[in-house]
């Protein structure tokens, strides 16, 4: 057998990012558990992630060492307080390459930053003088896809009900991946904007967005993009992508629940009316009316979640310390093999793409006509953690036929051991119910 | 917790054998038929229930869904103990199998009351999959209502 050598000065195949998977893992003390006498193998990391010892310390840490209201006291406990948020804040920004910190407002989670601009846009419609990018009426458009979170279909569709505007679509081909070939007709001089999943939290299809980005700036409308399944597992530019605004959680990046992100392009934050109202947002108040903060404040009503906000931080700096390219290469591994490895599952059918190109460690299937709860069940029972139903994407399941699906998801601590446990315990589901 | 426990082998059977399954006409065309369709929003299972009666006796209780072996064997399981009973007994039937359902698996379940129900014991012990099997249970109830059967339990008589 001959062996064919890159070439010098080429990339060879060493130069991959890599890390030690197994002094990842022991920084996540959940992974020691076990399941119904099982070791425990977590295939569920698209729902949510763990949490490394790193980040809990720092929760914990806050809450020993600098408890106090953000931005709005003057003794020593509040001023650190604020600084560890306002830290977290930068840390953020820095990771997504934001060019300032001001661009990142913190949220609860992905479906309230949608919500937020989904709302400005609402607010913004009943002001004749509200910026006109986002005054919606009737002949106006909003363009999601079929392959949607409901998260980001949901409140377009209560947008869209509120102003008469008319929501559309992007459909799904055969394969799971968008269909853009008709991208002219769909994105055009109605549309005000278009709000699109990054990566599918179903199909695990990563979307290519730079066709859709020149389309959405030849025809001025604006463009979201829902990164919750993406950037926990690659590097996010927002510049880059050239993106309008962005969407992700943090409990699906290694930090707590409860601290979610919008980015947003400075001055069309600055253009947004506030969409919730109360302390923090406000410029000044009198009983006459009220003026506003400029953002991220604007849209940070009330006592936000600190030490949640502290501790994404935290685990921004363990994921940049693990490498995001070194992550993303793990998890492009990891699908390849488990692609592989699920193909020798007889009667398994996978929904999205079948190879690891334009996809990321999120795979759904169906086995048989077993039904997924089913299946849930008996991997469980083996200690295999994997989500059954419709994953809050339920047109994607009618699209392709099925009322739910079972789908298992990779992270950075993830290994093929555990992918060789899933298929151990899928011929386990077969035995059950044959 | 073995997995054995919750997937007995009345419920497969039940599952891939299913009794009185598909909805039917009544046979007598005087009788009250009623349905109710039921759904799972966490898993997307469905199933309607559908009641034949002359207000004293369910003369049929049939049914049609999709869903997983608990909320399809359950189904199959509500026609056998119910159909053909009186309303009156099978509220005793119903109430003692939500009893069972909701007793996180410290009921011990009547086999003369519950029949192949019995079966199910081992299901509430898993709090995810408790509504799947009262999935049928509550559609008929909802179906014996509209058919304008009273739903308040009697004793069973063994």
């Amino acid at each position: 057998m001959t062996t064919i050598a890159i070439p010098p000065g080429m990339p060879q195949y060493g130069d991959v990012p890599s890390y030690d998977v197994a002094a990842v893992r022991a920084d996540f003390p959940i992974l020691d558990r076990t399941v119904n006498g099982h070791p425990l193998v977590y295939l569920d990391s698209a729902n949510t992630s763990h949490k490394p010892r790193q980040v809990l310390d720092v929760l914990r840490e806050h809450y020993e060492w600098r408890n106090a209201n953000v931005s709005r006291s003057v003794h020593t406990l509040g001023t650190e307080a604020t600084e560890a948020y306002e830290g977290a804040r930068a840390k953020v920004a820095a990771f997504i390459n934001a060019p300032s910190p001001d661009e990142v407002v913190f949220t609860k989670n992905s479906t309230e930053a949608i919500n937020i601009v989904a709302y400005a846009f609402s607010n913004a419609s009943l002001r004749p003088d509200a910026d006109p990018r986002f005054r919606l009426g009737p002949g106006d458009e909003v363009v999601i896809s079929e392959m949607e979170h409901h998260s980001n279909i949901v409140p377009w569709q209560l947008l869209c009900e509120r102003t008469g505007a008319t929501l559309r679509w992007f459909p799904v081909t055969d394969h799971g991946r968008l269909d853009e070939s008709g991208l002219t007709d769909l994105v055009n001089e109605r549309t005000k904007i278009v709000s699109l999943v990054h990566m599918s939290n179903i199909l695990g299809t990563v979307n290519a967005t730079s066709r859709i980005t020149q389309r959405v700036r030849e025809v001025g409308a604006l463009l979201l993009l829902d990164c919750s399944q993406s950037v926990p597992h690659m590097p996010m530019d927002v510049v880059d992508y050239d993106a309008d605004f962005i969407v992700f959680t943090g409990h699906k990046m290694c930090a707590p629940s409860g601290i979610g992100v919008l980015w947003g392009r400075t001055e069309l934050l600055a253009a947004m009316p506030p969409v919730l109202g109360g302390g923090s947002m406000i410029e000044t108040v009198a009983m006459s009316g009220s003026t506003f903060a400029p953002p991220p404040t604007r849209f940070e009503a009330g006592t936000p979640p600190i030490a949640e906000a502290v501790a994404l931080g935290a685990a921004v700096d363990y994921l940049s310390g693990v490498g995001m390219r070194a992550i993303q290469w793990h998890e492009k591994q990891l699908t390849a093999y488990a692609l592989d490895a699920l193909a020798t599952v007889p009667e398994l059918r996978i929904f999205g793409p079948n190879v690891p190109v334009g996809r990321g460690g999120t795979i759904s299937f169906a086995l048989g006509d077993i039904h997924p709860h089913d299946v849930g069940q008996v991997l469980d029972s083996l200690g295999v953690q994997v989500r059954v139903g419709h994953h809050c994407a339920r047109p994607v399941c009618t699209r392709f036929g099925v009322p739910a699906t079972t789908r298992a998801s990779f992270y950075l601590y993830t290994t093929t051991e555990e992918i060789d446990a899933l298929v151990a315990g899928l011929e386990q589901v077969r035995k059950v119910f044959a | 917790m073995q997995v054995d426990q919750l997937y007995q082998e009345i419920i497969l059977d039940h599952y891939k054998h299913p009794h009185g399954r598909g909805l039917r006409d009544a046979d007598d065309p005087a009788a009250s038929v009623a349905e109710a369709h039921h759904v799972n929003p966490t898993c997307g299972d469905e199933v309607t229930v559908r009641v034949a009666t002359d207000g004293v006796v369910l003369h049929d209780v049939s049914y049609d869904g999709y869903g997983c072996s608990i909320s399809q064997a359950s189904a199959s399981v509500l026609h056998e103990l119910l159909a053909g009973r009186p309303a009156a007994e099978a509220f005793a039937v119903h109430a003692a199998f939500v009893e069972l359902m909701s007793g996180r698996g410290e009921v011990t379940p009547d086999e003369e009351v519950l029949g192949d129900g019995v079966a199910f014991a081992g299901v509430a012990r898993y709090p995810a999959r408790v509504k799947c099997a009262l999935l049928p249970w509550m559609a008929f109830k909802d179906a014996a209502a509209r058919a304008g059967v009273d739903t308040s339990p009697t004793e069973v008589q063994g």
